[in-house]
């Protein structure tokens, strides 16, 4: 192939990847509404089109007619930077998420995995600017809550991970999926798989650990003086880092693409469907904890377990290697 | 790979000069990430992908974002940046930037004379890093390690004497 | 720890339950008959107006959303206009609560709309029914002790001859 050709084929690659995947966010918002009303006995947006689809288009009709405001008392170019760092990272960070050994950006990374991380972490700015720049003491407030509780669950999630990495030899997606042929990752790493999957919830400020926009306490936190595309972007981008989180636990312990009969392409969509339900679920059945209860559950129980789980899989690792 | 080292390195310069002369602390720091970020940059075309992704998980993601969050918490308004705009008076740059300008002419001309080996582009892996860490730079490791158990301990007791003072 | 899982699977177990809830315009949901939707005003098993005009619903009303004046024709008491603003109520049924002679009453009808905020107001003709309401039998001149045309005092039910009190037969 060309270089011509190759730089198209890699352009084209892009493209359709961030349309499915936005079409897959968008849809999101609706799947998320109907599982939430299927859960709480009641049948949810079911009015536009067929099983009430149609409500996507009709929210994205309405964000984006909405007035694009920004309050005088802001700062107005770290205002509108932020959301579109919230959008920016998440959808970087889907590009390292091998889906099939063929379907991915850039999934044969060699730092994959820290790429992942690296864009998670870099997330928070999204949050911490727009509570910033909004100039409103609940806005500020959520923005310091978000800056604590990410760059804190941040922490377990990377340490939650190495346990994989030791088990894999790999920083590369591909080839820690590839290591789970026989087995997943799941049973050996257990602990890691629960921690990595919490953190995760807490990385994408997902409820219950939705502490930044606490909307009965700040008033929606960060996001309190965004509207119309501006809060569209937030919202798009908390739903891709749903799909993200999920792909990336996916990949790291459920076998990525491996499972039976099925092409490869569906296990892995089976698999990250199965973990978003879960996150919807999460969202249907349990309170929002109180900030503090939620750190010192980081820090306390969090980072104890992981540090455990690095100890015991390095012994056995090495027990195995000596015998 | 040339074209990506050199706007990086270039943009990292710009957002560290930018970062200087900023009155608002928080734009400051901005400019101060996007410089990390194209340092980190920088990194990956030189042949270390590893110490790429520690210097935006590390810098970029969790001190700068904790310097960002220091300063949301002291709230520093109109005030402090009216003080910083008298500090950014030429009598206070001009020093420091004469010696800073005198560094690079001098990096600049070992740089024309070829004084400067560029690397040969060699991959350095994760497991390199490892091997050096707790290899030939043990000692290093160790002393850094002491050193954040002494801030933890530290801290630990700044917040226990804060509790019982309540 | 594990309380969160017990209500996981809790949640989780709804999947399998009915809703609770009725697509409502297509299927209309009961409402029991002492519901309080929009307020009527009723008339005795005769025909008449039950309305006295006695003022206690516009005193009883929260948010003042009665108003009335009185009028009499050969001692009945009826209201020369009722008036009520829908866009005020806010359903409580104190006044059906405070009506000494059951002549307002709440209905189990709540689809009353409007795009002009002023068609919320309720004028006697739109509140008049011509039935009885939730009281079929209950006809308030038959059983109070005022005079009216065709019925002196104490020719109501239950209702004693009056006592003359310039004799002394018992």
């Amino acid at each position: 192939m060309s270089a011509e050709g190759a730089i198209v084929a890699g352009s084209l690659n892009i493209v359709l990847g961030l349309a499915v995947l936005m079409a897959a966010a968008a849809l999101l918002t609706w799947i998320e509404r109907r599982l939430l009303g299927v859960w709480q006995d009641r049948p949810g947006p079911n009015r536009a089109g067929p099983f009430g689809v149609l409500q996507v288009v009709a929210d994205g009709i309405k964000l984006l007619f909405k007035q694009d405001w920004i309050p005088p008392f802001a700062d107005p170019v770290v205002f509108v930077l932020a959301p579109a760092i919230a959008m920016v990272t998440v959808m970087l960070a889907v590009a390292v998420v091998p889906a099939t050994p063929a379907i991915g950006i850039i999934a044969d990374l060699n730092i994959g995995l820290l790429f992942f991380l690296a864009m998670s972490g870099l997330g928070v700015y999204s949050v911490v600017l727009a509570g910033w720049a909004s100039n409103n003491k609940f806005s500020l407030l959520g923005g310091m809550r978000a800056a604590a509780q990410m760059v804190s669950y941040e922490v377990f999630m990377g340490l939650s991970v190495v346990g994989v990495v030791m088990l894999a030899g790999s920083f590369n997606l591909l080839e820690i999926v590839r290591g789970q042929q026989h087995m997943w990752y799941v049973v050996p790493q257990f602990l890691g798989f629960v921690v990595f999957f919490i953190g995760g919830i807490a990385e994408t400020h997902r409820l219950p650990f939705d502490l930044p926009e606490g909307e009965n306490e700040l008033g929606a936190g960060f996001h309190t003086e965004y509207s119309g595309m501006k809060f569209g972007m937030f919202f798009l981008g908390e739903y891709i880092g749903i799909i993200v989180v999920s792909a990336m636990t996916t990949v790291l312990f459920l076998g990525g693409w491996y499972g039976p009969v099925l092409p490869p392409v569906l296990w892995f969509g089976i698999k990250t469907g199965f973990l978003v339900a879960f996150f919807i679920l999460l969202r249907a059945a349990l309170p929002r904890p109180r900030y503090d209860q939620f750190m010192s559950f980081g820090w306390k129980l969090m980072l104890p377990l992981t540090l455990l789980n690095i100890l015991a899989t390095g012994a056995v690792m090495l027990a195995a290697t000596s015998i | 790979m040339n074209l990506t080292f050199d706007l990086s390195a270039i943009i990292a310069v710009v957002a560290t000069v930018m970062m200087l002369t900023r009155a608002s602390a928080v734009h400051a720091l901005l400019y101060l990430t996007v410089s990390l970020l194209a340092v980190s940059l920088v990194f990956f075309v030189l042949g270390a992908p590893f110490a790429a992704a520690l210097e935006v998980i590390i810098y970029a993601g969790a001190i700068m974002v904790l310097f960002v969050f220091v300063i949301m918490m002291l709230n520093i308004g109109e005030a402090a940046a009216a003080q910083e705009r008298i500090w950014l008076q030429p009598s206070t740059w001009i020093g420091p930037s004469t010696l800073a300008l005198l560094l690079a002419i001098e990096l600049g001309a070992v740089a024309v004379n070829g004084g400067i080996a560029r690397p040969a582009g060699v991959v350095v892996s994760a497991r390199q890093v490892g091997l050096g860490l707790v290899g030939p730079y043990m000692l290093a490791v160790e002393i850094a390690s002491f050193l954040l158990l002494a801030g933890l301990v530290a801290s630990f007791h700044l917040g226990r004497s804060i509790m019982r003072a309540e | 720890m594990l309380s969160v899982l017990v209500t996981l699977w809790g949640t989780f177990l709804h999947l399998f339950q009915r809703n609770v809830t009725v697509a409502y315009p297509e299927e209309m949901p009961y409402l029991a008959p002492r519901y309080r939707g929009r307020i009527v005003l009723t008339r005795d098993p005769d025909g008449e107006e039950r309305c006295v005009s006695c003022y206690l619903c516009a005193v009883a009303c929260p948010v003042d959303c009665i108003s009335l004046q009185k009028a009499e024709i050969e001692g009945r008491w009826y209201p020369e206009f009722f008036r009520i603003n829908f866009s005020r109520c806010i359903f409580c049924g104190f006044c059906e609560e405070a009506c000494p002679t059951y002549a307002i009453q709440l209905t189990p009808d709540f689809e009353m709309s409007e795009y002009d905020r002023r068609n919320l107001v309720y004028e006697k003709e739109d509140l008049l029914i011509s039935g009885t309401g939730k009281y079929p039998d209950y006809n308030f001149y038959r059983v109070s002790g005022a005079a009216i045309p065709g019925k002196d005092k104490g020719e109501a039910e239950r209702e004693r001859k009056p006592i003359d009190t310039r004799s002394l037969l018992p």
